[in-house]
């Protein structure tokens, strides 16, 4: 075991894992953010450089600090290492200036994008943005294409994180898109416009952070938060047939999967689950799903709404003078 | 008299061919290797000669073999980075097409010391003839006997392929060559693991620069301790420089290293002035990605001591007054420079080779082309300099590969030493244009008469 201090917060992490997993075992308060790492999908991470943390101490045995901050979701710790990362004004400042890169381009169209509320790039530049734009430059444009029966891509959001390309790679039996051309002309894009049509390629939405892959089965139903999440399961044998139902009155607008903490899949989940099971009747219902008191999804969702006590007159009176 | 240790049978006619090559002495360091030393002492050699790597970075190449992962039953692999692509330097392509042997000799010598039995030349695209040249020379070193099975009787094999590339600048970075060779998208990838562990098809894997290869003939022929007594300090050997701007003979120069700038620079033997006797206003040394340096801080460091061509010397004084050797692509401006205008023409090419893989280097080099554009078009404010600054700044250090860095740093030079003429820029932007377009003019038509 390796003995790493974060923010001050001393953690005890088997030899070989991630900073930023060292960090979101102590917990939210000093996790970096995320938006291209996905733990259950190798070799990702890296690209987006929002994890980026301060390694003042590099270990015990070779103290010296690293020169340059580093990616956290792609460094290992050493035995000593001593870490900051929210307390530090450096982190705080590239991260403020990679929030801004990663908006340069954006068409910051939340209010007709179906991710808006559950969109990480909302909340990382909630968090770590400016208030204000500093450029009027014409933003870089594409088509909005369709890839497929299910899936919708708007390249204009795209924040290039190569997630869905490794769950293409990793958990589908075959990939048919990646990216193409070079810097800012970079854009995900199928193989000769190609259908992406597999069992498990609903999960490319899933992990997109931000708007640029969305259900188009569950296109401009509703926003968010007016639907209210149920977990529900059932026997599936493609997969754990473990989802979360979006309902809106008696309809389930859209099926998705489990998000933890850090907004993750717990299980990927088929497309049959995801596109062909939308009535109660297909599933199991365990219960309303539990959501991040801060998530405005969580919004008018609170298990228990408990009536605050109304003053009286004689409350009034009864208080000191 | 500078001592030539790489092109010094440059001017012998057909050197080119097998035959004229091997006249001069060619292939001796091969025959060498083989015949007397063992893997280790060819390696004990580059140690002792030390001999820094070419390609820009200026790691020590004894050192680099060193870490190689020398694992049972897996290959290893040479890798020459032949993708010469940054602007301002061409003195791969120089030595490639006039000398072609030194390079397969280099190859072959230094793979015997690595235990490589196969090993790449990744070429840039665009030098399609070269490519063609050193196919040549490849199969004429199989007829004779050094390239291919039991090279002359000695049990070691070697086969040496030449890849092109696609016409990508970041392919020259060199976990994004690796991915190029394998037919991946050229991205660099994330290091650690580093080539030497995981390197070409997931094996120990040496890249190196052109002309660090080539310089390990000389080096098995001489000794490495020959090769270590030129030069100054840590800087040992001798290093082409790729000449060029306003100066009377550009060119590829093999220098000494330690040679002072200013001889460089003056001497009729290399760059004989500044093109019409104009004055040296600045001087970009390493090609585009290093630091410009204003003419009074390229030809003495802050403290009043002679520049002199070697990496500590134009490193010295940091990035504050200094810059870096690089891969040695010597760009100098007369006073008619416009360093807006150029800094403009780098920052572009830097947006568009970028990779694209991390935000920082994506959008931000994007962001400073605009800003520059925006400059020159004549609708820059004062904010622009400073926003220039701030974007540049949030590049650097940030980015998964170097090219981030190399896109920053010419914009903070330029700002650092050169603010003035961006404000001149933003208060005349008229003036400035034509001051610039004369300048260009004028320069066309000496060239022309
Ligand atoms: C963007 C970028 C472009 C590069 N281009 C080249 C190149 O064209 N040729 C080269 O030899 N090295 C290039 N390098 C440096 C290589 O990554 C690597 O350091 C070098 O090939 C190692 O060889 P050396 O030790 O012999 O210098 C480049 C690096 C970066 C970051
Ligand atoms: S710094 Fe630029 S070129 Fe290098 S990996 Fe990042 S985006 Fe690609
Ligand atoms: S999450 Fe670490 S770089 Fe993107």
């Amino acid at each position: 075991m390796f003995k790493v201090t974060i923010d001050g917060i001393e953690v005890e992490v088997p030899e070989g894992t991630t900073i930023l997993n060292a960090a979101r075992k102590i917990g939210p308060e000093v996790a970096p953010p995320t938006m291209c790492y996905y733990s259950s999908l190798e070799t990702s991470g890296g690209y987006c450089r929002t994890c980026l943390v301060e390694v003042t101490k590099g270990s015990d045995k070779d103290p010296r600090p690293m020169p340059k901050l580093v990616a956290s979701c792609r460094t290992t710790v050493m035995d000593g290492m001593v870490v900051t990362n929210e307390l530090s004004p450096k982190v705080k400042e590239a991260r403020a200036g990679v929030t801004e890169f990663l908006l340069f381009n954006h068409p910051l169209d939340c209010p007709v994008c179906d991710q808006a509320g559950e969109c990480h790039l909302q909340d990382l530049s909630y968090e770590h943005g400016k208030y204000k734009t500093r450029t009027d430059f014409e933003r870089r444009t594409f088509e909005k294409i369709d890839i497929g029966e299910t899936i919708s891509l708007h390249m204009n959001r795209c924040i290039l994180c190569y997630r869905c390309v490794k769950v293409a790679e990793q958990i589908t039996d075959g990939r048919v898109h990646g990216v193409i051309n070079r810097g800012d002309h970079s854009e995900i894009s199928t193989y000769i416009k190609e259908a992406i049509d597999n069992d498990f390629s609903g999960n490319m939405i899933d992990v997109c952070p931000v708007g640029a892959l969305t259900d188009r089965t569950f296109r401009f139903k509703s926003r968010v938060w007016f639907t209210k999440p149920v977990d529900a399961h059932r026997d599936c044998e493609k997969c754990s047939g473990k989802v979360v139902l979006w309902y809106k009155g008696d309809d389930v607008l859209r099926v998705t999967g489990r998000k933890d903490t850090w907004g993750e899949v717990e299980e990927f989940i088929c497309n049959t689950c995801r596109f062909d099971k939308k009535k109660t009747s297909d599933w199991t219902l365990e219960g309303v799903r539990e959501i991040s008191r801060h998530s405005v999804i969580s919004a008018n969702k609170y298990k228990k709404l408990v009536k605050p006590k109304e003053f009286t007159l004689n409350d009034i009176k009864a208080l000191p003078e | 008299m500078q001592r030539k240790l790489l092109l010094e049978h440059i001017d012998v006619e057909g050197i080119q061919s097998f035959d004229v090559y091997r006249s001069k002495g060619g292939y001796s360091s091969v025959e060498k290797a083989l015949k007397a030393m063992s893997p280790d002492d060819v390696l004990e050699e580059v140690k002792k000669s030390g001999l820094r790597g070419r390609g820009g970075a200026g790691f020590p190449t004894g050192m680099k073999w060193g870490f190689l992962a020398r694992p049972e039953g897996v290959p290893r692999y040479l890798v020459c980075n032949a993708d010469e692509s940054e602007p301002g330097t061409f003195k791969d392509r120089y030595l490639m097409e006039h000398i072609p042997h030194l390079l397969i000799e280099g190859m072959i010598t230094s793979s015997y010391a690595l235990g490589a039995n196969t090993s790449y030349i990744y070429v840039r695209g665009e030098f399609f003839y070269v490519i063609r040249i050193l196919e040549k020379a490849i199969a004429e070193a199989y007829q004779n006997g050094w390239l291919g099975k039991n090279i002359q009787g000695s049990g070691f094999d070697h086969d040496i392929y030449v890849h092109p590339g696609a016409g990508a600048y970041i392919c020259g970075e060199e976990t994004a060559l690796l991915e190029s060779l394998e037919g991946k998208r050229g991205n660099p990838r994330i290091k650690p693991p580093f080539p030497a562990v995981k390197g070409l098809y997931g094996c120990p894997t040496v890249v190196n620069n052109v002309e660090t290869i080539a310089a390990v003939v000389p080096i098995v022929n001489n000794g490495g301790e020959a090769y270590a007594e030129i030069g100054v300090g840590r800087s040992t050997g001798t290093k082409l420089i790729s000449a060029s701007g306003h100066i009377n003979k550009p060119g590829v120069y093999e220098i000494e290293l330690g040679l002072p700038v200013e001889e460089f620079i003056y001497s009729d033997a290399f760059c004989g002035g500044v093109l019409n006797g104009k004055e040296l206003k600045a001087v970009v040394a390493g090609g585009s990605s290093v630091p410009i340096l204003p003419a009074n801080l390229i030809l003495k460091t802050e403290a009043g001591e002679p520049r002199l061509m070697s990496y500590e010397s134009l490193a010295d004084g940091g990035f504050a007054t200094g810059s870096m050797l690089g891969s040695g692509g010597f760009i100098v401006m007369d006073e008619s420079a416009s360093i807006v205008h150029n800094l403009y023409t780098f920052t572009r090419f830097y947006h568009h080779e970028s990779c694209g893989q991390c935000s920082p280097c994506r959008e931000g080099t994007s962001w400073m082309e605009k800003i520059l554009h925006k400059i020159l078009a004549g609708h820059g404010t004062m904010e622009d300099i400073d926003l220039l600054w701030d974007v540049q700044s949030k590049i650097e250090g940030n980015t998964i590969c170097p090219l981030g860095d190399a896109a920053a740093w010419p914009v903070a030079s330029a700002i650092r030493h050169f603010r003035h003429e961006f404000e001149a820029y933003i208060k005349h932007p008229v003036k400035q244009t034509e001051i610039n377009y004369y300048n260009y003019c004028h320069n066309l038509e000496t060239a022309v008469s």
